[in-house]
């Protein structure tokens, strides 16, 4: 380990806390069978019910008891109708964007949690779009609520859900310019002075790694 | 049109038509006004300063008489940044963020915030089951205070005052045990990663039990206002209709999922904070519309105070073990207890940091200034909240604060229902249908 400094330390054993926030991409590595709990059992399910199982999905991660399906955009749609009428995954929780500005070509993802309300059970579909590309089919078709909560992620992340009925922001002005949550997106704020000592705004404080 | 020119109301031509403006005292002209026109179709804008709309909701409504052919929610007047903000903050301090989302029920948004953040840590077993009792019994006042202003609002909305006076003096009760416990009536911070900020003070389990009879004595004088009373059945029964073919494509949980028969509750299915070991039911009605939601949501109340109960009995016996994880890289130094001008750090702990430890000092700095770190990975958890399954999804990339923070809020997707429920009713019926929903804007915009 010759990243240990001085004091044992990793990193550049800065504590100053303004060597700024080291960000880390996201891991790549797939679980392997068997995953544990049903998750096998959905996996194997949903294989049957879908022949494309392997080309379509990129990846099964089986993390903290939760199983993510990452799923090649083109084929959302048509796993997601599999999910939700084989597999009885009625519900969708709505998509909540992530941006990994470093994770190349791969920046945006979208994340789905499903539900399943006759079995009990709950996976989560994960797809990841380039930045420079950020297109994901709609899934307003397969559930309905997704309207919204596309709108929403479109609002704060740009990403453009093609087949949207009506692909507009919907939690900030209409005439907003940029994707507010995005990682190149500023936080913004003012210095604030408190009895003579200013203290500055939150994305230009300290970050601890 | 008219010749005379109404100074409050206006109105002007443009192409979608003649545009109405309305400032109050007006209807007479306005209505001989709209009355000239040959117009079918007229588009109403509804709120966002609308006292019906449940907050700052804006429905565009078109209507056909009084007839809703078509209803859009507009949303987005509540946005507060708290997701992104929550990046900017470490784990500890995002609590103090997210309780503020959906305002009638901070203790859920705590919870569900606090449960994600334990699962990536992957201390979930670790919480102490004292802290996991008080979570609850917190957790079920909160529900007791929220479906208060669900009931009182919705009341009152539909022209029912006396309902709406009755459920605030309940729930002022209930936030004076918020009071009691966590020295705050709204936006506590007081569910912490790991535990909970502080042990109840000393002598409030009497208290409560006090509170919790007065309750249950004085939910009977809403229920005899509004159970069968004829009124208030004919402005909401059969009202706002949505299946549960309708909940599900369009995600909808709660009391408006639970109306159709399904007996879907998170509490029951995915038992969190130790709900497995409690004793209650899952209330649900098959009307599937406004009256039915509002049944539920009375007697939710009474399995809430049975909860209560139980929570009393094991806090009695657990009294004095911990409220917070013992591991003391995650667990907050610093101990809360009333001075003289109020509550504050404890003097025993000022004076261990000040005068007698400098490890602890540093250990204390350390905490407090960086926070701890969140091994990387995703996860979601959800809580059953008042108004449906309240989810969170975190990622963490391995540092001391939140990498994504998002809410899935039940007000959200709950409202999208507005126009399943509505159109084709008459104009009169949103507002039951709205009220039965019970969306939060803080919740919805976030």
């Amino acid at each position: 380990m010759n990243d240990k400094g001085m004091f044992g330390a990793p990193g550049t054993g800065d504590t100053s806390g303004f060597g700024g926030l080291v960000r880390i991409p996201a891991s790549t590595g797939s679980s392997q069978r068997p995953y544990g709990s049903y998750f096998d059992e959905v996996a194997d399910d949903l294989e049957r019910a879908y022949p494309d199982f392997a080309d379509a999905i990129e990846r099964v991660v089986v993390d903290r008891g939760e199983l993510t399906l990452y799923i090649k955009r083109e084929r959302l749609v048509d796993v997601a109708l599999v999910l939700r009428d084989k597999l009885l995954f009625e519900m969708c929780l709505g998509v909540s964007g992530v941006h990994y500005p470093t994770d190349t070509n791969r920046e945006l993802h979208a994340v789905y949690p499903l539900l399943s309300l006759t079995k009990n059970q709950r996976v989560r579909m994960e797809v990841c779009v380039p930045d420079s590309d950020p297109h994901v089919p709609s899934l307003v078709e397969v559930w309905a609520g997704n309207n919204w909560n596309e709108r929403e992620t479109f609002d704060m992340f740009g990403i453009i859900f093609d087949g949207h009925p009506g692909l507009t922001r919907i939690l900030m002005p209409d005439d907003w310019r940029g994707h507010p949550q995005r990682k190149d997106y500023p936080l913004g704020g003012i210095p604030v002075e408190y009895k003579g000592a200013t203290i500055a705004p939150p994305d230009e404080r300290r970050s601890y790694r | 049109m008219n010749t005379f020119t109404d100074p409050y109301a206006s109105s002007r031509e443009t192409t979608e038509g003649t545009v109405f403006s309305v400032t109050g005292g007006d209807w007479d002209s306005l209505v001989t006004e709209i009355g000239a026109t040959k117009e079918e179709r007229v588009v109403v804008n509804m709120g966002p300063q609308h006292p019906s709309t449940h907050g700052v909701l804006r429905l565009v409504l078109e209507l056909e008489g009084e007839t809703v052919k078509e209803v859009r929610c507009g949303i987005g007047y509540l946005h507060t940044g708290i997701e992104k903000n929550a990046e900017f903050r470490s784990w500890t301090q995002g609590v103090t963020f997210v309780t503020r989302m959906d305002y009638l029920a901070p203790l859920f948004n705590e919870t569900a915030y606090c449960l994600g953040v334990e699962k990536l840590l992957g201390i979930t077993n670790d919480v102490p089951e004292r802290a996991s009792v008080i979570r609850v019994m917190m957790m079920e006042f909160n529900r007791i205070s929220s479906h208060m202003v669900a009931l009182g609002t919705g009341a009152l909305e539909l022209g029912a005052l006396t309902p709406m006076i009755f459920c605030f003096r309940e729930r002022e009760k209930v936030l004076d045990v918020f009071e009691n416990i966590s020295g705050l009536r709204m936006n506590m911070a007081y569910i912490r990663p790991g535990g909970v900020a502080q042990d109840l003070p000393a002598g409030s389990l009497p208290k409560i039990r006090e509170t919790v009879k007065e309750l249950r004595r004085d939910f009977k004088d809403n229920e005899k206002l509004l159970i069968g009373n004829t009124i208030w059945m004919k402005r909401t029964e059969g009202i706002g209709y949505l299946d549960l073919a309708g909940c599900t494509t369009l995600g909808v949980t709660g009391p408006v999922l639970r109306s159709t028969g399904m007996p879907w509750d998170l509490r029951k299915t995915a038992p969190y904070c130790g709900y497995e070991n409690y004793e209650f039911d899952v209330i649900t009605a098959t009307s599937a519309d406004v009256y039915g939601r509002f049944l539920i949501r009375m007697a939710e109340l009474e399995q809430s105070l049975r909860i209560i109960d139980q929570c009393i009995d094991k806090l009695e016996l657990s009294e004095g073990q911990p409220v917070m994880v013992a591991d003391k890289k995650i667990a907050w130094p610093a101990q809360l207890a009333l001075g003289g001008d109020g509550m504050g750090n404890s003097l025993d702990h000022i004076r261990e940091i000040m005068g007698e430890s400098m490890e602890s000092l540093i250990h204390h700095f350390k905490l407090v200034t960086e926070g701890f770190r969140v091994p990387a990975g995703q996860v979601y958890t959800a809580v059953e909240s008042p108004r449906g399954e309240l989810g969170v999804h975190l990622v963490s990339d391995g540092g001391t604060k939140p990498y994504r923070v998002h809410f899935r809020e039940p007000s959200f997707n709950n409202l999208q229902s507005t126009a399943a429920m509505c159109e084709g009713s008459l104009i009169a019926d949103i507002i039951g249908a709205v009220a039965s929903i019970d969306p939060v804007m803080g919740g919805v915009d976030r």
